[in-house]
C-alpha cells in the first residue's frame, strides 16, 4: 500500500511539480472521499423507499432495473431535466444560495471522519468539535431557504426548523461530553481507540439514545419533521423550490443522515473496532460500515413506525428532558471519573 | 400531576416505542402482499361491471331490437338511442345506440333491463380516451367490443345464469 503511494506520489510530483501536485494531491483525496458519499447519499433514498415499503408489506420501487437498482439513477436524472422554477418575489440570489448552503456543511464534516486509523481526510485533534460547529452551518441554508422564498408557508417552516435544529444542537453536543471526558480528546480516531474495552454506548447507554433522538430531530426528520409538515406547511422551507434545487436541500438531508450515523457509529459504538476480538480477520472499515448501514436503517424504521410529534411536544422534549437528562450525566460521568481516576491525573 | 413513577419509567426506558418498532420490524419480513398490476391480475367477478358491449345472436344478427328499456332505465341518461325507419312488427332495428361513457355510472341498469341480453357489461376496465370525444361510444364501437369479448362474455352470461 505505501509503495504504491510512494509510486503514485513520484509520478505525479514528475508531471505537476511538488508545489502544484501537493493541490492536486488534495483534491485528488477529496474526489475520493466525496465519491463514497454522494453514493451512499443517492442510495439512502432507495434503501428508504425500500425500507418503508417493507415495512408496509409492499415491494417499494422495482420498476427502474433489476430491484430498481437504478431508480435514485431515473430520480436525478428527471431533478436535473427539470425547470429550475424562480418565484418573482423571491430574492433570487438568497434563493438560489440555500440549497447550497444546507448541502455544503453537511459534506464538509466528512473531511474529519476516519474510516480506519489511517484512512483520514484530515485527522484534526478538534474532530467532534469541527463538526459540532460545520453541522450547525445547515441552519442558515435553512433560515435563508424560507426568508428568500418570500413565502408564507416556507417562511414558518425555516423558522420552526431553525428552533428545532438549534433546540437539539444543544441536547445533541451535551450527550457528547460526558464521551470528550472519558477519552479526554476532541480527536475522533482517539474517540475510537479508546473504545477497545467497551463500547461507549455501556456506560452511556441513555447519552447513546438521548443522542440518537437529537439526531433525528437535528436532521428534520420524521417523527421530527415538522419543517416539512405537508399538511399544513406544504413541503416547510423548501416549498418554493423546484427541480435540482429542491434536489439539493434532499441531498443535504440525506448527506446529514449518513453523517450523524456514521458519528454514532464512531462516537458509541465502537467505529472499526470488532464487537468480538475474534471477528479481528474482517477489516475494520467493514465494521464502521455495519454499525453506520444499522443507525441508518433505524432512522428509516423509525420513519416508517412513528406519527409526526407536535410542536410543543418537540420543543418540551428537547428542553424539558433531554437537556437535564444529559447534563445529569454529564455531572455523572464527571463523578465517577473523578472517583476512579481523578480527572486530569490519569 | 397525575406522573406516577411507573409510567415515567416506562417512558424513560422508551417501553411503548420498542413496542411499536417491533410492529414495523415484525412486517419488515412479511412476505409483500402487492399485485404488480399489469403482470399480476386480482380475479374478477362475473358480474363485474365493466366496458359495454353488444351482443350479437347465433345467426350474427344484432341482438337488441330497439325497445329503448335501456334508455329509459339508465339513471344517468347516457344512453341514445334511436329506431331504423325500415323496421318492421317482426325485426325492430336500431339506427343509433350512442353511451357516453363520461357519464354512465356502471350501474348496470341497463344489462337488468334489457330484456334479450344485448347490452351487457363487460370484463374489461382496461379502456381510455385521450379526448372526451373518445368515450362517446357509438353502435360499431358497441358491437366491435362485444365481438371482442364475445367469449368471456357468453362464458360470464353462463356463469350467472342459475341465479337469474
Amino acid at each position: 500500500m505505501a509503495e504504491i503511494l510512494n509510486m503514485v506520489h513520484e509520478l505525479g510530483e514528475g508531471l505537476f511539480g511538488p508545489l502544484l501536485w501537493s493541490l492536486v494531491w488534495v483534491v485528488i483525496k477529496v474526489v475520493l472521499l466525496l465519491a463514497p458519499v454522494l453514493f451512499m447519499v443517492t442510495y439512502i433514498t432507495l434503501a428508504e423507499r425500500k425500507v418503508i415499503g417493507a415495512m408496509q408489506v409492499r415491494p417499494g420501487p422495482n420498476r427502474v432495473g433489476f430491484f430498481g437498482v437504478l431508480q435514485p439513477l431515473a430520480d436525478a436524472v428527471k431533478l436535473i431535466f427539470k425547470e429550475t422554477i424562480l418565484p418573482e418575489k423571491a430574492d433570487k440570489s438568497l434563493f438560489l444560495l440555500a440549497p447550497l448552503l444546507t448541502l455544503v456543511p453537511a459534506l464538509l464534516s466528512w473531511a474529519v471522519v476516519p474510516f480506519s486509523p489511517e484512512l483520514i481526510l484530515a485527522d484534526v485533534n478538534v474532530g467532534i468539535l469541527y463538526i459540532l460547529a460545520i453541522s450547525s452551518l445547515g441552519a442558515y441554508g435553512i433560515i435563508i431557504s424560507g426568508w428568500a422564498s418570500n413565502s408564507r408557508y416556507a417562511f414558518l417552516g425555516s423558522m420552526r426548523s431553525v428552533a428545532q435544529m438549534v433546540s437539539y444542537e444543544v441536547s445533541m453536543g451535551f450527550t457528547l461530553i460526558p464521551v470528550i471526558l472519558i477519552t479526554g480528546s476532541l480527536s475522533l480516531v482517539d474517540v475510537v481507540e479508546q473504545q477497545k474495552d467497551w463500547w461507549n454506548i455501556i456506560p452511556l447507554a441513555p447519552m447513546f439514545f438521548i443522542y440518537f433522538i437529537s439526531v433525528v430531530a437535528e436532521t428534520n426528520r420524521s417523527p421530527f419533521d415538522l419543517p416539512e409538515a405537508e399538511p399544513e406547511l406544504v413541503a416547510g422551507f423548501f416549498t418554493e423550490y423546484s427541480a435540482m434545487s429542491s434536489g439539493l436541500f434532499f441531498m443535504g438531508e440525506y448527506a446529514n443522515i449518513v453523517l450523524v450515523s456514521f458519528l454514532g457509529a464512531l462516537v458509541f459504538l465502537g467505529g472499526w473496532l470488532p464487537p468480538l476480538s475474534i471477528l479481528d480477520f474482517i477489516p475494520g472499515i467493514i465494521w464502521l460500515g455495519l454499525k453506520a448501514g444499522f443507525l441508518m436503517f433505524v432512522f428509516l424504521w423509525i420513519r416508517a413506525t412513528f406519527p409526526r410529534y407536535r410542536y410543543d411536544q418537540l420543543m418540551r422534549l428537547g428542553w424539558k428532558v433531554f437537556l437535564p437528562v444529559s447534563l445529569f450525566w454529564i455531572f455523572l460521568t464527571g463523578l465517577v471519573l473523578q472517583l476512579t481516576r481523578g480527572i486530569g491525573g490519569e | 400531576m397525575g406522573l406516577d413513577l411507573k409510567s415515567l419509567l416506562q417512558s424513560f426506558a422508551l417501553k411503548e416505542l420498542a413496542q411499536g418498532m417491533a410492529v414495523t420490524l415484525k412486517h419488515f419480513f412479511k412476505p409483500t402482499i402487492t399485485v404488480q398490476y399489469p403482470e399480476e391480475r386480482t380475479p374478477i367477478s362475473p358480474r363485474f361491471r365493466g366496458e359495454h358491449a353488444l351482443r350479437r345472436d347465433e345467426q350474427g344478427e344484432e341482438r337488441c331490437v330497439a325497445c329503448k328499456l335501456c334508455e329509459a332505465v339508465c339513471p344517468a341518461q347516457a344512453i341514445d338511442i334511436e329506431i331504423d325507419p325500415r323496421s318492421t312488427a317482426e325485426k325492430r332495428l336500431t339506427r343509433v345506440y350512442d353511451i357516453d361513457e363520461t357519464k354512465c355510472i356502471f350501474c348496470g341498469f341497463c344489462q337488468e333491463a334489457c330484456p334479450v341480453d344485448a347490452i351487457v357489461l363487460g370484463p374489461n376496465f382496461e379502456f381510455f380516451g385521450s379526448v372526451r370525444s373518445d368515450l362517446y361510444f357509438n353502435k360499431e364501437r358497441l358491437l366491435a367490443n362485444g365481438e371482442r369479448w364475445s367469449n368471456e362474455l357468453n362464458a360470464r352470461i353462463a356463469a350467472d345464469a342459475r341465479y337469474r
